[in-house]
């Protein structure tokens, strides 16, 4: 009987002071078109495509992130230059699919793809939620400031021969018995 | 009687103005006060502090498609939301707000309010069960078992009040606790009234007949527009009602000191009552339906007629 | 008050005519509980103003609930509304009306003679109250041990059947 009133009655009663104390505690809401909440810097928002420091376009059209993405949002297509480097000839993502889950960032080797604190991106026209490869580039280097893909990669491309990346060794001669 | 209806049409239209007026305030009151018991800050935006929250509510559910569902019983289902709002507002008519405000000085209010909660029980049945629909008639049996259970332990944890006021009269009980308000020697009633009377207008912790986390929404699953608000408001004018009725048998009506004009005490308290609803739907969580139940058979009754056995004795041992 | 009388006895017997030939059974019952009411009125009028609020509360209130309780778990359908029209078309309640109305006959013939009640007196609920502790006490305690006796069972019962589920 004891056990039932302090179960039913007390147990609430205290539950409802707790509460009722409430009242004098600051709001935790941030109100957002007014007061612009603080964006963590690895929040997963706007997808953009960055350039290495070089000032050239990082992604090298491996489509890795195409085949990541859960809800097949990328869309892209490979083509090559004069020098050798790989790029994208277009590079389609459709924002209205994009469910912003960071998973062709992820696999990026190139760290070209990658996710932007901005979310505000609603459109009236559900055809401009498809961003093209021209929205999509920005100038800088997004989040890494000095990766630069040809730099490391064994890839040849025109003034970087076989051997001269960085921390690559000379590419050895099959032929020869020399160690 | 009908000569005193008659003669007192404006207070009856203007009572029945700031009722249900002060019922759709209660729809922004509710979630502010929601809102800061959980650390929001609840409707801000519109007007002052968001107070015209209320119109664009009420534009919005004025404005959505009424619709009946093909497969419900359309007498049933058109009628069941005007049987709260009429019960509900009749039950007011019994409420004296001060010395000269109020509709009807029955010598049996008491016994009307009751028999008005008792009526409201089919409206939330009816709708369930012309809605054919399964959660909603899940609701309506919830709802069903849940009111008339209830309305058991309401109406004897009340009767203490009417042995100690020796009228069944609203004004004449308020009038008796001139020398002391009856929460004193009521307090088990009161507690008995207090959990009875949220149970008897279905509001958390025990929505249980509209439970949203379980059955959908209950009896009103299928109701939209304003047969959605009908029900919606007459959830909030119940909830005032019950206010009032707390602040009529248990803590003395209009009656305070003189700084202030009675209607105001009177609003205070049921105000503050209000407010204490609207805290427990903030904080208390919903029992299982036979917690419920068994709380109230096995627990409440025996306590309320206990109540009642010892108020009888110590005022026949009075006399 | 005599207006308001008439008023309830009219919608009283309307109601329930409307019990009698409704087909469906949740509207039948809804005829049911605005007789019950208008009854309930009458006896305002009539000044026993307690009898009408039980009437209210314990008829119209509760046992009508329960009414249509039991009708939430049945699952009336399609089916007995035919039925319900069958009965009323195949005049087999030309007997039965008939006989009731030999019996109204009777009863107005009976009421005739009677002095028609003042219902300028009201009996408050100490009144009833007094006397049915007072003259009555005993029929309200042989129903209160018919009650008794009903809660009983009705335990019991509910015993029973949790006592199959164990």
């Amino acid at each position: 009987m004891f056990s039932l009133i302090r179960d039913t009655l007390l147990s609430q009663a205290v539950t409802l002071w707790r509460v009722f104390r409430k009242l004098f505690v600051k709001a935790d809401t941030v109100q957002y078109p007014d007061e612009q909440p603080y964006m963590f810097p690895r929040w997963r928002g706007r997808i953009i495509l960055s350039r290495d420091p070089d000032g050239e376009e990082r992604c090298v059209a491996c489509n890795l992130c195409a085949v990541a993405c859960p809800v097949d949002c990328i869309a892209l297509q490979k083509a090559e230059t004069e020098d050798g480097r790989w790029y994208p000839e277009f590079f389609r993502i459709n924002f209205s699919r994009c469910i912003m889950c960071g998973f062709c960032e992820e696999a990026c080797p190139t760290n070209a793809i990658q996710l932007t604190p901005d979310f505000e991106m609603a459109e009236y026209v559900r055809q401009d939620m498809v961003w093209e490869k021209e929205d999509l580039l920005i100038d800088g280097t997004g989040k890494y400031h000095d990766y630069n893909f040809y730099r490391v990669a064994g890839k040849q491309v025109a003034g970087k021969d076989k051997g001269e990346a960085l921390n690559e060794a000379e590419p050895v001669n099959v032929r020869s018995l020399l160690p | 009687m009908f000569e005193y209806a008659v003669g007192s049409a404006l207070s009856i239209a203007s009572i029945l103005l700031v009722v249900i007026v002060i019922a759709a305030m209660l729809i922004w009151v509710e979630r502010r006060l929601l809102g800061f018991w959980q650390e929001r800050l609840g409707p801000n935006r519109l007007g002052w502090f968001g107070i015209l929250q209320v119109v664009a509510d009420m534009i919005k559910i004025f404005t959505k498609e009424d619709w009946v569902p093909p497969f419900a019983d359309r007498l049933s289902f058109v009628i069941a939301p005007a049987i709260i709002m009429v019960v509900v507002l009749m039950s007011f008519a019994v409420i004296p707000f001060a010395p000269n405000i109020g509709v009807i000085d029955s010598n049996i209010g008491v016994l009307f309010v009751l028999a008005m909660a008792s009526l409201g029980a089919y409206s939330v049945m009816l709708g369930g069960l012309s809605s054919n629909n399964k959660y909603a008639l899940l609701g309506s049996l919830r709802a069903a078992a849940q009111m008339v259970s209830y309305e058991v332990f309401m109406g004897i944890s009340l009767l203490g009040v009417v042995v100690l006021a020796g009228s069944f009269n609203l004004r004449e009980i308020v009038e008796s606790q001139a020398d002391g308000w009856y929460i004193v020697p009521q307090c088990v009633g009161f507690l008995i009234f207090l959990i009875a009377g949220v149970a008897e207008s279905h509001r958390l912790p025990f929505d249980i007949p509209e439970a949203e986390q379980e059955i959908c929404a209950g009896y009103h699953t299928e109701y939209s527009g304003m047969k959605f608000g009908m029900f919606f408001v007459g959830e909030y004018l119940g909830l005032v009602l019950i206010s009032s009725l707390i602040t009529v048998l248990f803590f003395g009506g209009w009656l305070g000191p003189a700084l202030l004009p009675p209607i105001v005490w009177f609003a205070l308290k049921a105000g503050f009552f209000i407010a204490f609803f609207i805290l427990m739907r903030a904080a208390l969580p919903r029992p299982r339906y036979d917690q419920l139940m068994s709380y109230g058979w096995l627990f409440l009754l025996p306590l309320s007629l206990v109540n009642l056995l010892a108020t009888g004795a110590v005022v026949l041992a009075a006399q | 008050m005599t207006l308001l009388f008439y008023l309830a006895g009219a919608v009283a017997v309307i109601a329930t005519i409307g019990v009698i030939l409704q087909t469906n059974i949740v509207h039948a019952l809804l005829y049911l509980i605005l007789s019950l009411l208008a009854v309930a009125v009458i006896f305002y009028t009539l000044g026993a103003p307690l009898a009408a609020m039980l009437e209210a509360i314990v008829y119209a209130g509760a046992i009508m609930v329960l009414f249509l309780f039991v009708i939430m778990m049945l699952n009336l359908g399609q089916n007995t509304r035919e039925q319900e029209r069958d009965w009323l078309r195949a005049g087999g309640w030309l007997p039965p009306a008939f006989l009731a109305g030999v019996l109204l006959a009777q009863l107005l013939l009976v009421m005739s003679g009677v002095e028609g009640m003042s219902a300028a007196e009201q009996v408050g609920v100490m009144a009833v109250g007094t006397r049915l502790f007072g003259p009555y006490v005993l029929a309200v305690e042989l129903a209160s041990i018919l009650l008794l006796a009903g809660l009983v069972s009705a335990y019991h019962l509910a015993r029973q059947i949790r006592a199959e589920d164990e």
